[in-house]
């Protein structure tokens, strides 16, 4: 029955699935919220906790949720620790709250989470699904934090708040606007598939090596 | 990671499970069944929102207050303390009517020096800027007709060029040098002198303009009030700290 090892679960979602990079899954927050490395944490750990306690919760009563209702359970799981996210960070984390504004009530939809409670917490354990929540969970993390270090980079000449560039740097606006997220992620796509072209091509030209050395 | 790969992931997950899907399949479950899972799920989701909530009210409100109350001391340069005023019957009032929900009645917030003389007052006011309505505090003295100082309180305005309107200080600090009101936005490097003249922001004009805007909108709303007369000096007893 079990196709993967512990170990799998755990790394699958954080580079050979990742999520937002290579699924292409939550990227309203990918695209909406990254316009800042303090914002992409912010909302990788609002979406960490989410994932984490849906993924136990769901994996733990899903032989109480009948096949019929099981999205509905689901969203409402899903929704009832968004929310406790919502209060949490307002109390805790008034400022970062105030940025990330409607989309951490928007994590509710973020078709990632659901996502993986469907294909895989109501399918596993509870030690494989929080295994599988924790690895999406930094993919998640992986990826808007580099989309927020670039962003942030080259937006404001800072990272993380800290001034990189001195004084005479010209901040690039369009990198915290909007568009500024769609092209940094068109251009980490294209990079990844670059590289992934070119470790295809590898084994390619070693094979014809050795064909070569036969001959 | 292929396509390839990918399909063939997907089914190894749907052979995997297959057998979990078949079982319900073959049992129908009752209606009361759905609905009673339902409803024990909701409750006990209610339930866990309730006691968060109870929490972290107490904090999410002191922190709102907080940041108000430290607002009111920036825009109310010299502040010892402030009382808050409400606007009760087009007069003003320290207390509100019994049973009256607080957040129904307009305030301003009169800020009194440590002799308790009137200092200045300060209100709050928001109207729609280029993205999203702009919030902001502002202190003002009714005797000289004088602007104290002014924060911008809510703003979603473009980063890097509406955001000005709160990370430009050459800006921001000229509400703070006292022009007199009403006030009169400027292109910069065009100002006549006047004392009332703001230099707008080359590249968030709309922000900035709408800025002075709200400030000259809402002393037109609160001037036959402040005429009316504003106690001079502090009420004892009835002090903010």
């Amino acid at each position: 029955m079990r196709k993967t090892t512990s170990s799998q679960d755990f790394i699958r979602g954080i580079w050979n699935e990742n999520p937002v990079l290579i699924q292409m899954l939550g990227l309203c927050p990918a695209l909406a919220v990254t316009n800042s490395v303090a914002n992409a944490l912010a909302m990788s750990a609002a979406t960490f906790f989410v994932i984490c306690c849906s993924s136990v919760l769901i994996s733990t009563c899903k032989r109480f949720i009948p096949n019929e209702v099981r999205i509905s359970a689901y969203i409402l799981v899903i929704a009832t620790f968004v929310t406790l996210a919502d209060m949490m960070l307002q109390a805790y984390a008034p400022v970062q709250h105030k940025e990330l504004g409607a989309f951490i009530a928007l994590i509710v939809v973020n078709c990632m989470i659901l996502g993986r409670q469907e294909a895989f917490s109501a399918k596993n354990n509870v030690y494989r699904s929080l295994l599988d929540a924790i690895g999406t969970g930094i993919g998640f993390t992986i990826a808007l934090v580099m989309m927020g270090g670039f962003r942030e980079m080259l937006g404001t000449g800072s990272f993380l708040g800290y001034s990189l560039f001195g004084p005479n740097f010209e901040p690039w606006v369009i990198m915290v606007l909007p568009a500024g997220g769609f092209l940094t992620l068109g251009f980490i796509l294209l990079a990844m598939g670059f590289f992934e072209q070119r470790k295809k091509a590898k084994p390619t030209k070693t094979e014809t090596e050795a064909v070569e050395a036969s001959s | 990671m292929t396509e390839e790969n990918k399909n063939s992931d997907i089914q190894a997950e749907n052979q995997t499970t297959a057998p979990v899907q078949e079982v319900p399949a073959e049992k129908p479950v009752s209606t009361f069944r759905l609905i009673a899972t339902l409803a024990v799920a909701g409750t006990l989701a209610g339930l866990l929102i309730v006691l968060v909530n109870q929490h972290t009210k107490p904090l999410i409100d002191a922190y709102k207050a907080e940041q108000l109350q430290k607002a009111v001391y920036e825009v109310l340069p010299d502040t010892d303390h402030y009382n808050t005023y409400y606007l009760v019957d087009s007069s003003l009032s320290l207390t509100l009517p019994e049973g009256a929900k607080e957040s129904e009645y307009k305030r301003i917030y009169v800020g009194y020096n440590a002799d308790k003389q009137l200092n200045g007052v300060a209100m709050s006011r928001g109207e729609s800027g280029f993205q999203d309505v702009i919030m902001i505090i502002f202190g003002f003295n009714p005797n000289t007709g004088k602007l104290m100082g002014m924060k911008v309180l809510d703003s979603k305005e473009t980063p890097g060029l509406g955001d000005k309107i709160f990370k430009d200080m050459d800006y921001v600090n000229q509400f703070f040098a006292g022009p007199s009101t009403p006030l009169i936005p400027t292109k910069p490097g065009t100002g006549k002198g006047m004392p009332g003249e703001i230099d707008t922001i080359t590249g968030a004009t709309i922000s900035s303009k709408k800025l002075i805007e709200i400030i000259n909108h809402a002393l037109e709303e609160w001037q036959p009030y402040l005429d009316h007369g504003i106690p001079q000096t502090s009420a004892d007893g009835e002090v903010n700290p």
